[in-house]
């Protein structure tokens, strides 16, 4: 069996895939998790995913906004404070 | 503090009456916060113009919590800069709405000092609500809050902050302890409630009898409303006191029965139990004569949502009756069954009762593992066609 992936291992892949995809799609903590269960397969469970966007929140790399629904984003400069 | 008073005829119009105006509050208010005084100007200019200026949702929050501050702007900031930012904090109430007076006089205070002074109590989900502060001021009053021994509730696509009747602290009629309930899955659901991670929005709500006086089963994703399986309790001798007082049972308790399970000689009620609703109708008329069951618990409904504009939906029967005491594991795993499924499955912004609709309450039982029964069924169903497994097997097999 294949050795698990760690959170951080995790973290990292979440967070790219939110960087690369700015301004295009939002993610929400759903839509992140089946993304790093599909893209580690058994290496990664809900809870290691769970954990991941949590060290992304804790860390300051992502914060949770809302726009009709709760989405998980790199933090910015909000145009509705302009 | 604002030098001259602001001239606000259309508001001034809402302070007339009998009834409380929140317009007044705000007035008294805007005499010693710049903020309230800001907010009395963009709302007269709202009735003014017949439109909101307000701007709604954002990146506001508080570090780690995806939950409990909802962003709010105004879009003519510089005619009313002290509401530029007018963000609204949801706290986290105590279950059953009980404080004491020195604890309100201390929350009022933090608010004060932190944004408008301004507050809901309570919001519509049940929290505690502050109304409008600015971005900078979210971690202080979070840190003061917490000091406090509060915390912020749920806001977004997570478990919204459960909430409660009185129950048990001051309703006889209560048929478990919402209050006990209410705190434990508060408790239970921790990362959910800051952490938003569901398709959009759950509430739990949790009402100790049939009254329903928090209107969970038009509210709430999970209804958990009290009910007994037992027999009515009667105390004769106080029936008789109620006849003799004047009240007409016949009219008033057993012709307004919905189930028709009553009757009234005169003398006596008697009650065909097994037909009963448990509308408590009759225990509300009588309430020294007549009460719910002893052997009493929940009745678990699911899927109801109150929006706004249009799509209201009443809960309907998932579990007709469940023993509710802790550690309530049989309660515990069917909510991670369903919310699995539906964060499974679930598209963006469908409340679980939309999700159920779009696949089907056969589907849906089937997914989270719980049998059908007839409890289940909401209404007769609209066609005629009626499908039956066996039929179809018993036609292939003579086939």
């Amino acid at each position: 069996m294949a050795e698990q992936a760690s959170v951080q291992e995790v973290s990292d892949a979440m967070y790219k895939m939110i960087r690369d995809s700015m301004g295009q799609k939002k993610w929400k903590a759903t839509d992140l998790t089946k993304a790093v269960t599909e893209l580690f397969g058994e290496r990664c469970d809900k809870n290691v995913a769970k954990s991941a966007i949590r060290d992304l929140i804790e860390s300051g790399k992502c914060v949770y906004t809302y726009f009709g629904g709760s989405f998980i984003e790199i933090p910015h400069k909000e145009g509705a404070e302009n | 503090m604002p030098e001259k008073k602001r001239k606000t005829p259309k508001l001034d119009e809402l302070e007339k009456g009998a009834w409380p105006s929140f317009v007044k509050e705000i007035k008294t208010a805007a005499e010693k916060n710049a903020m309230a005084d800001d907010l009395l100007g963009q709302l007269e200019r709202s009735y003014e113009e017949k439109i909101g200026h307000w701007k709604h949702g954002g990146i506001v929050g508080v570090l780690g919590y995806g939950g409990g501050v909802i962003g709010r702007y105004s879009d003519l900031p510089e005619e009313f800069p002290n509401v530029s930012h007018f963000h609204t904090m949801r706290i986290n109430q105590p279950a059953g709405w009980f404080y004491t007076s020195d604890v309100l006089r201390k929350l009022c205070d933090i608010w004060e000092k932190h944004g408008s002074g301004l507050t809901n109590m309570h919001g519509s989900t049940g929290d505690l609500v502050f109304l409008g502060t600015k971005t900078d001021e979210l971690e202080p009053t979070f840190k003061e809050l917490t000091d406090l021994g509060f915390d912020l509730g749920g806001s977004g696509s997570d478990v919204r902050t459960p909430s409660c009747c009185c129950g048990m602290a001051r309703c006889e009629w209560a048929c478990y302890d919402t209050m006990a309930l209410t705190y434990f899955l508060t408790m239970h659901y921790q990362d959910e409630l800051h952490r938003p991670a569901f398709p959009y929005k759950w509430k739990f709500k949790m009402s100790g009898c049939p009254n329903d006086c928090v209107a969970a089963i038009a509210r709430s994703d999970m209804s958990i409303i009290g009910t007994w399986r037992d027999d009515i309790q009667m105390d004769k001798a106080a029936v008789t006191e109620y006849a003799k007082s004047g009240m007409n049972i016949q009219k008033d308790v057993v012709g307004n029965c919905p189930a028709k399970c009553m009757e009234w000689d005169g003398k006596e009620i008697k009650i065909d139990n097994k037909a009963c609703v448990k509308c408590m109708h009759c225990i509300n008329a009588m309430p020294k004569a007549l009460s719910p069951g002893k052997d009493r618990g929940a009745c678990i409904l699911i899927g109801a949502k109150a929006p706004i504009v249009e799509g209201a939906l009443l809960s309907s029967v998932l579990i007709p009756f469940i023993k509710l005491e802790p550690p309530y594991t049989e309660l515990i795993e069917l909510v991670g069954k369903i919310h699995e499924v539906w964060s499974e499955n679930g598209k963006n912004r469908e409340r679980v009762g939309e999700f159920i609709q779009r696949v089907g309450m056969g589907n849906f039982l089937e997914a989270i593992g719980v049998e059908p029964i007839p409890e289940m069924v909401a209404h007769p169903r609209e066609n005629p066609y009626v499908f039956y497994e066996e039929y179809f097997e018993e036609e292939d097999n003579n086939g």
